[in-house]
């Protein structure tokens, strides 16, 4: 029957789908190929040296800056140019009291995001949106207004910065109950607890093309429940 | 189906008692992804339920992986099953098949023990390698990886071997092919790195090239495989169709990968290439659909003007988890992803429980319902059936099973809209505003209405069960 076919038409011709099969997926892993080189350079994490350029000359950032970002004033704020929210490095501020030379900075990190993984964070949160949906997304929760003075969550604490809270709040999070839906113990240490922190801060600072949106509030804003929607 | 093991009729088929090992795993699997479902839908309503001794983390880790391995196990009895009939000759490394069997089945028990008594690990390296990788679905420790990997290039070549040296089908081919790639993928998602972007860019080459392309053109194959197999369909027309279908779901598959880089640092050119390729992921799923119910009634068409009595199909409860399958990918793959796959939507959806409504219906329609169908026509064979007939516990079954996992969809989706309206557009998506949203009434009644419709999908899942155990008896004592 198919030989028969393939003498009447090629629309019911085995071999024309065939070969259009193997056509079309090779052209689409070949762009797919293309593609993840340009994304691989353009995802890779920067250096201290383009950090420092950036801020000196306000230039625009790599997408995934230096670990020594950490030593840096985060922001997210609107972009007239994008039309969407992009995190704003500001001048430098202390993180846990100290500057992180280069390689203390990326060591931080990399316990950090061990940490994360170990302790099995994206399986309630989401990072970057992905993961579990039973408590909130972590990707810019470094800026949430309820970690900053005069939020609820330092409050609670009893900190007096950011990072000191958080840290606080990863090692004994049903210490701090906010609501019935309840962090677990997970053995954090105090040092598990400051990398986490400075991954935190870190995935703050990458460029998520605006995700998630209406995010940059000030504290303000957030304790009357308004919204910043454009 | 568990006795069968020991009393089937398969004239000497070895390869075919492979296959009802890896059912046998895949559907006690299958058992415990729903209950570790029923144990996070209830820790929703009830967050001190199991609070630091068997926390949602674990229950939801568990009830994905489970979901996974579980259709991994489905699929390689699948191949199993198919093989001897595909190629002609019995699969050539039977003995090396069955000790990487035990040898997987061994690994994912340990896997699994150490998931749900040691859970999490301290923040080094050892606790990727030993204990739980932490990225969502592949948080197999790397030990595990290796395993799966030796495990699945023993599979892999048996499969290989099989088809070099017997009959070289159209379907044969596309099994061959599409598997490579499935494999190969696995390596994508081996790796640790400090960048979270990096990571997640090759994580998704796993994820989404396993169930929006290669698992895809796997259930592609077993349609084809078992049309023919079920009402006796053309081999011609059959694989023409797989052919058109691999075009296709490839085509728009692979680059449809564009719509996870939305977010995660990645280029803003991944907006415009995961909108117009993911937006053209339903279109091979309609035609899945249209090929199953037109081949199905053209088949009976013949018969009848054939003058024979009765229906085509020999297998009942198969055809209609297949049809099911036609039906619930486009459904569930085709219209809930579409739904939340531009970036203008999914900047607001993505990472609410609209991403885990459209997850349960996909898993479900695309690929759960295909592989049960398998396990249908692998105890008609362990049997020797000529025509199995459904009975009322494969009704009570598809039917329980189908209205539940609907219904968990539908409260999902309606959780959802409350969460992207008022988290995401009104509040902002902070910590505060995700609470709010998680509070809201109708949020939290959507979320009882899930583990209600959770339990109807446990029960059908009792009957399913029972059915496989029992039918075949029956069916071979009625006959």
């Amino acid at each position: 029957m198919a030989n028969e076919n393939e003498n009447l038409s090629v629309w019911t011709s085995i071999s024309f789908w065939r070969r259009s099969a193997a056509w079309v997926t090779g052209f689409a892993v070949i762009l797919l190929i293309w593609l993840t080189f340009d994304t691989m350079g353009q995802i890779s994490m920067g250096t201290d040296a383009d950090l420092k350029k950036a801020v000196a000359e306000k230039k625009e950032l790599n997408r995934v800056p230096a670990p020594t970002v950490i030593n840096y004033h985060i922001d997210y704020k609107m972009s007239k140019r994008r039309g969407h929210e992009v995190p704003v490095i500001g001048p430098k501020e202390p993180f846990f009291g100290k500057e992180w030379s280069p390689k203390e900075a990326a060591a931080l990190l990399h316990l950090g995001k061990l940490t994360s993984q170990a302790k099995n964070c994206m399986d309630c949160h989401t990072l970057l949106g992905n993961g579990a949906y039973y408590a909130p997304d972590l990707t810019k929760a470094w800026l949430d207004p309820a970690w900053q003075k005069g939020g609820p969550m330092q409050a609670m604490t009893g900190k007096n910065t950011k990072e000191e809270a958080m840290a606080e709040f990863l090692q004994h999070p049903s210490q701090y109950p906010t609501h019935a839906r309840m962090m677990p113990n997970l053995g954090i240490t105090a040092k598990e607890a400051q990398g986490l922190v400075a991954f935190l801060k870190h995935m703050s600072s990458i460029d998520t093309n605006g995700f998630p949106r209406n995010f940059s509030k000030t504290v303000d804003q957030f304790k009357t429940g308004g919204s910043n929607a454009h | 189906m568990l006795t069968s093991i020991k009393t089937n009729e398969f004239a000497g088929s070895e390869s075919k008692k492979l296959a009802m090992m890896y059912f046998r795993v895949a559907i006690i699997l299958f058992g415990a992804q729903l209950l570790m479902g029923l144990i996070a839908a209830i820790q929703f309503l009830a967050p001190n339920f199991l609070f630091e001794v068997f926390d949602f983390s674990v229950a939801r880790m568990v009830h994905i992986n489970a979901l996974v391995v579980w259709m991994l196990y489905a699929m390689i009895g699948s191949v199993y099953y198919m093989l001897p009939d595909e190629t002609g000759i019995e699969t050539v490394g039977i003995g090396l098949g069955k000790l990487a069997f035990w040898v997987l089945t061994a690994a994912v028990t340990v896997v699994v023990l150490v998931f749900i008594f040691i859970q999490v690990g301290s923040g080094t390296e050892s606790s990727i390698w030993l204990i739980n990788e932490g990225r969502e679905y592949l948080e197999a420790p790397r030990w595990a990886d290796i395993g799966i990997v030796v495990v699945v290039l023993t599979f892999y070549w048996n499969v290989f071997a099989t088809y070099m040296k017997g009959r070289k089908t159209g379907i044969m081919t596309v099994m061959v092919a599409n598997l490579m790639a499935l494999a190969g993928l696995y390596l994508a998602g081996m790796f640790f790195t400090d960048n979270i972007s990096m990571d997640q860019y090759w994580w998704w080459w796993v994820i989404h090239l396993w169930v929006e392309a290669t698992w895809e053109v796997f259930v592609g194959t077993l349609a084809a495989y078992a049309l023919i197999k079920i009402i006796d369909a053309k081999r011609e027309i059959v694989e023409m169709w797989l052919w058109i279908e691999v075009l296709m779901l490839f085509g728009s598959g692979i680059l449809g990968l564009g719509h996870h880089y939305f977010w995660i640092g990645t280029p803003e050119y991944w907006w415009e290439i995961g909108a117009l390729f993911s937006a053209l992921e339903p279109v091979p799923l309609v035609a899945m659909f249209v090929h199953v119910l037109y081949d199905w009634g053209k088949e009976q068409g013949i018969a009848k003007a054939e003058g024979k009595q009765g229906a085509v199909m020999k297998n009942g409860p198969a055809m209609a988890w297949i049809v099911t399958n036609a039906f619930g990918n486009f459904l569930g793959a085709g219209i809930w992803g579409f739904f939340h796959t531009l970036p203008q939507v999914n900047i607001y959806t993505h990472g609410t429980q609209f991403t885990a409504a459209h997850g349960h219906l996909a898993f479900f329609g695309a690929y759960a319902t295909i592989l049960i169908g398998m396990m249908y026509l692998g105890i008609q064979g362990a049997y020797g059936i000529d025509r199995l007939k459904a009975t009322f516990k494969s009704k009570m079954a598809i039917v329980l099973i189908t209205f539940g996992v609907l219904g968990m969809t539908v409260a999902l989706t309606i959780a959802g809209y409350e969460q992207v309206l008022v988290e995401r557009a009104e509040l902002g998506a902070g910590w505060n505003a995700f609470f709010v949203a998680q509070n809201l009434p109708w949020y939290v009644q959507a979320q009882v209405w899930r583990a209600i419709m959770g339990v109807v999908t446990f029960v059908g899942f009792i009957y399913l069960v029972w059915d496989l155990l029992t039918i075949g008896k029956k069916e071979q004592t009625a006959a």
